[in-house]
């Protein structure tokens, strides 16, 4: 099989490796650069475990090659840590027990801080709803919906009211 | 222990700080910084992996198969067949002695001449990578012959069905009756006999990781470790060393992180220990790991019942007896080592068991059929033994007219009717089910919801309310499994030891799958020696080192392991008030440790540390003249007064139906649970919403459907509709706590509740809101086009 030769940027250094061009981004992730956060769950699509962040746009890795990375800027949890970005995130999902097996944890981060950036106001339909694309088989979601409603007034966001 | 508590211990309790804390699990730091350790993410030098080729039929005669092209692709180390493994791995048959007359066929971790279930492992790939291992597998050529196949419950036990293990006569498994109080004649004497039929869909667990494992054979030190994603640690090392035909020390199993349990990964599968057979031929670490399409085809599926449940009852609401006939499709084999019928033996024990009766008679019947793998799943036979009950209890309200909170609080078990022993012979210690009622009653405010229910009737909107009690078995005796000769334990060991800088190490038998189970052991040991939490350390399973313990299921780790931590604690605590005795040369009554400080009990003053205590007795024993200071402690501890403890509670569901649509909206739940104390409040919260979430599942949407053929119609995760955030209510819950007294800590189990007694809750709710149209429905998945044929809409 032929291999491609991948430049990117990853979680902030510049990296290159060879790509097989069948693999999936995560497959590609993990064997090359032996990065575990990023997991495939489902591998089509569906679970969002894979959800890594690309140019700063949140993709499923399991939907993308490896070989697509080329030329991109590459975001997994290990590098929104070290950088500090969902620290308070990180720190309510921790507090209020938002996580039990913690196989769905790091896409759900991810997922969690796309909408605490892009929302226009802050309900918990709305957190509902930018989340149903991650699959948690342990929480039933509202413990992670709690974690996020609470950075998200914690970082000014509006809230919106709802009807019950 | 279970003499009760004394004035001593009760007193320790009293004066817990941590336990009952709702404290975060120092163990999630990892999982939000992406850091945990799942099998996929154990690398070791020289790993191999494997990849199964499966069975595409339901039932086939495996004629012959080539490798010989498939050897020679690139990267392939080894091929192997059923055959190939037959001397090397024992075929695996689950029966246990107490169910009584209980038959299964030996079943061979690769198939061996034929296959009996799509997804059956046939031939194992190994190669460097996993990639390699699939593309050689697509170079194998297998030829079928396709046989017969059973999938049908109704009919499986027909003279013309084809019997699927000819040695076994016909298709039945495993039938128990029990027959108390004379049903017959009760139900002539009663007023009225109302009866429905129950269907509960064949599903799965959809863990988000699945199964999977390392085998690593050192020749040298002819031990084989195992790290894999499982529940029962000591029971993998137990079965896998008498089926690979090793000594019990030979094998080393190591559980780290894991990603999603709930029963599935309590099993031992073919393909699980086929790889640690071949990383023994080979001498190699070898990884399997399951992708989505291989869970759904292989992970043991559950439920899967018939049941025609009748209840007979007078005018005035007084319930007189119960009949009913569960029948279950279980699959081909009786999975290794806990069969494939516990499910249908705890629905005919526990059925309607919280409500009085005179009479009860019931009949299960567990047949197989050529659909996949089927054992037990989180809260095992309690959906369906809660639904019956619970759903024949509301077509009875309703029969005589009257309000089913009412109808429950008449018939209900009172709370102070305990200890008692039920008509099925069930043992009840404590439970508090009119308590639990009142309280869901308030919470939810009942009259405002059925005003509200009322008034939007009148604008077409169709809302309805379900109330249940139910019962979960938790903290099992070996009752549950000793006694049927499987070597699964019901006792769990823990080590409690006191390190020189005064930390604390907690090694239990029993690991954790994301409950909080370590957390709840350091709260415990905490409170137990008397140190500030962040001192204690939790070890995870490794059987070379934890003490041996049963692992995770039936509710067992905060009753039992949580148990023997207490115990363990206590035992070192005492053991450092004696070494401090010495080195203060003071009476041990005049001395107290809190928050690893030792003090002065009447002064309060501290008299030294624990990093005090550590550095004498480690490295200046000699000062202490004769006395040996002990600082590692081992307890056990298993139930004993009770075969099990029963958790209680009451759940409430509110729920609006489309009638256009037939979509059911869930607006909020309520659950009022006593499992006894409560070690982490919100650790506890979280199992009942999870739980209960699981439980709204099968309820709703998930259904594994299979055709004629016995082939998988929807497995994977975009067919197979599982509950995600936006569908899913907010849950609110509170506690009623009855501490059972078999235990010092008297907590009782709490992870399997919500699965139980949601569908159930679901069930009532949706019969609520269809009364208006004279609808009713009892087969589940409540799918909207279910319910729009049970509207009469299409």
């Amino acid at each position: 099989m032929i291999k491609m030769t991948v430049h990117f940027r990853l979680n902030g250094e510049e990296v290159v490796a060879d790509a097989d061009p069948r693999t999936h981004a995560i497959d590609f992730l993990r064997e090359a650069f032996e990065l575990s956060s990023p997991r495939a769950g489902c591998e089509h699509g569906v679970c969002g475990a894979c959800t890594i962040r690309v140019d700063n746009r949140v993709v499923r890795g399991c939907l993308l090659l490896g070989v697509q990375l080329d030329g991109t800027t590459v975001e997994t949890i290990e590098g929104l840590t070290a950088s500090g970005e969902i620290a308070d995130l990180q720190k309510a999902f921790h507090e209020r027990n938002a996580m039990q097996c913690g196989f769905c944890t790091a896409g759900m981060l991810m997922t969690s801080q796309d909408w605490l950036s892009s929302a226009q106001g802050c309900s918990r339909s709305g957190i509902r709803e930018h989340l149903s694309g991650n699959y948690c088989r342990c929480t039933g979601y509202e413990a992670i919906v709690d974690a996020v409603e609470k950075v998200a007034i914690s970082r000014g966001m509006k809230i919106v009211e709802e009807d019950v | 222990m279970n003499a009760p508590t004394s004035r001593a211990e009760k007193s320790a309790l009293e004066k817990k700080r941590w336990i009952g804390a709702s404290v975060p699990r120092p163990n999630g730091r990892r999982l939000v910084e992406g850091a945990a350790i799942y099998v996929d993410d154990i690398l070791l030098p020289r790993m191999l992996h494997v990849y199964f080729v499966r069975s595409p039929f339901a039932h086939a005669r495996i004629k012959a198969i080539d490798t010989t092209v498939a050897v020679k692709a690139q990267g392939v180390v080894g091929i192997y067949t059923g055959a190939d493994l037959k001397d090397k791995v024992q075929p695996m048959v689950a029966t246990m002695a107490h169910f009584k007359g209980m038959k299964a066929a030996a079943q061979y971790c690769l198939a061996i001449d034929r296959a009996c279930w799509q997804g059956e492992p046939v031939v194992a790939v190994v190669a460097q990578t996993r990639h390699a291992a699939e593309d050689a597998a697509q170079l194998i050529s297998i030829d079928y012959e396709e046989l017969p196949v059973v999938t049908e419950m109704e009919t499986a036990l027909d003279a013309d069905a084809p019997v699927i293990h000819p040695e076994l006569g016909d298709n039945l498994c495993f039938t128990r009756e029990i027959d108390t109080g004379n049903f017959e004649e009760t139900q002539l004497k009663a007023d009225l006999v109302v009866e429905r039929t129950f269907r509960f869909p064949r599903h799965t667990g959809v863990c988000l990781e699945g199964r999977s494992v390392v085998g690593d054979f050192s020749a040298a030190d002819g031990r084989l470790t195992v790290y894999i994603s499982h529940q029962a640690p000591h029971m993998i090392q137990d079965c896998y060393a008498r089926l690979l035909g090793l000594q019990e020390a030979a094998v080393r199993v190591i559980c780290k992180d894991i990603g999603g349990s709930f029963g599935i990964k309590t099993h031992v599968y073919g393909d699980e220990l086929a790889t640690c057979a071949i990383s023994m031929i080979l001498r190699r670490p070898v990884k399997f790991v399951a992708d989505r399409a291989e869970s759904f085809l292989s992970d043991i599926h559950s439920r899967d019942h018939r049941v025609v449940m009748k209840m007979a009852l007078n005018k005035d609401g007084t319930i007189k007896g119960f009949k009913f006939d569960d029948r279950l499709a279980i699959g081909p084999y009786s999975v290794y080592p806990r069969t494939s019928v516990v499910e249908g033996n705890q629905i005919v024990n526990i059925t309607g068991q919280w409500y009085r009766h005179d009479a009860y008679h019931a009949t299960m019947s567990a047949v197989f059929t050529n659909m996949g793998i089927y054992s037990n799943y989180r809260a095992v036979g309690h959906p369906v033994a809660v639904a019956v009950t619970e759903g024949i209890v509301d077509v009875g309200a309703r029969a005589v007219g009257m309000d089913p909170v009412e109808f429950r609080r008449k018939n209900l078990l009172n709370d102070d009717a305990f200890p008692c022993t039920t008509p099925s012979g069930m043992k009840f210690e404590v439970m508090s089910h009119q308590k639990c009622l009142d309280k869901i009653v308030f919470m939810m405010d009942l009259p405002r919801l059925r005003r509200e229910q009322a008034a939007l009737r009148g604008q077409g909107i169709y809302r309805g309310i379900g109330i249940i009690n139910m019962i979960e078995i938790t903290n099992p005796s070996a009752m549950f499994y000793g006694v049927g000769g499987a070597r699964i334990s019901a006792q769990d060991g823990c080590t409690v030891r006191m390190e020189p800088s005064g930390s604390i190490v907690v090694m239990n038998g029993t690991g954790e799958q994301g409950q909080g189970t370590d957390t709840i052991f350091a709260q415990v040991a905490a409170d137990a020696v008397g140190v500030h939490m962040s001192s204690v350390r939790v070890v995870g399973v490794d059987t070379d080192t934890t003490p041996y313990g049963g692992g995770t299921w039936a509710s067992r780790g905060a009753g039992v392991g949580g148990e023997a931590t207490w115990q363990a604690g206590r035992a070192l605590r005492s053991n450092i008030l004696e070494l401090a005795s010495v080195v203060l040369e003071t009476p041990v009554d005049r001395i107290d440790l809190r928050e690893g400080q030792v003090l002065d009990v009447l002064t309060g003053e501290v008299r030294t540390s624990l990093a005090e205590l550590g550095r004498i007795a480690y490295f200046r024993p000699d000062t202490l003249g004769n006395f040996q200071a002990e600082l590692s402690v081992t307890r056990h501890f298993v139930p004993k007064a009770y075969p099990f403890t029963f958790t209680n509670g009451a759940i409430a569901c509110h729920l609006e139906v489309d009638v256009e649509t037939g979509f059911i909206k869930l607006l909020r739940f309520w659950v009022v649970e006593d499992c006894g104390t409560v070690l982490n409040a919100q650790l506890v919260d979280e199992q009942i919403r999870g739980a209960l979430v699981q439980g709204i599942g099968p309820t709703l949407y998930e259904q594994c459907l299979y055709d004629e053929r016995g082939q998988l119609l929807n497995g994977n995760m975009a067919d197979y509709i599982v509950p995600m955030a936006f569908e899913m209510p907010d849950i609110e819950i509170a506690h009623v706590c009855t501490p059972t007294l078999s235990s010092e800590l008297g907590a009782k189990g709490a992870g399997e509740a919500g699965t139980a007694g949601a569908p159930a809750a679901i069930l009532n709710a949706l019969n609520d809101a269809l009364s208006p149209f004279g609808s009713e429905m009892f087969d589940m998945p409540f799918t909207p086009e279910k319910v729009l044929r049970s509207l009469r809409r299409i």
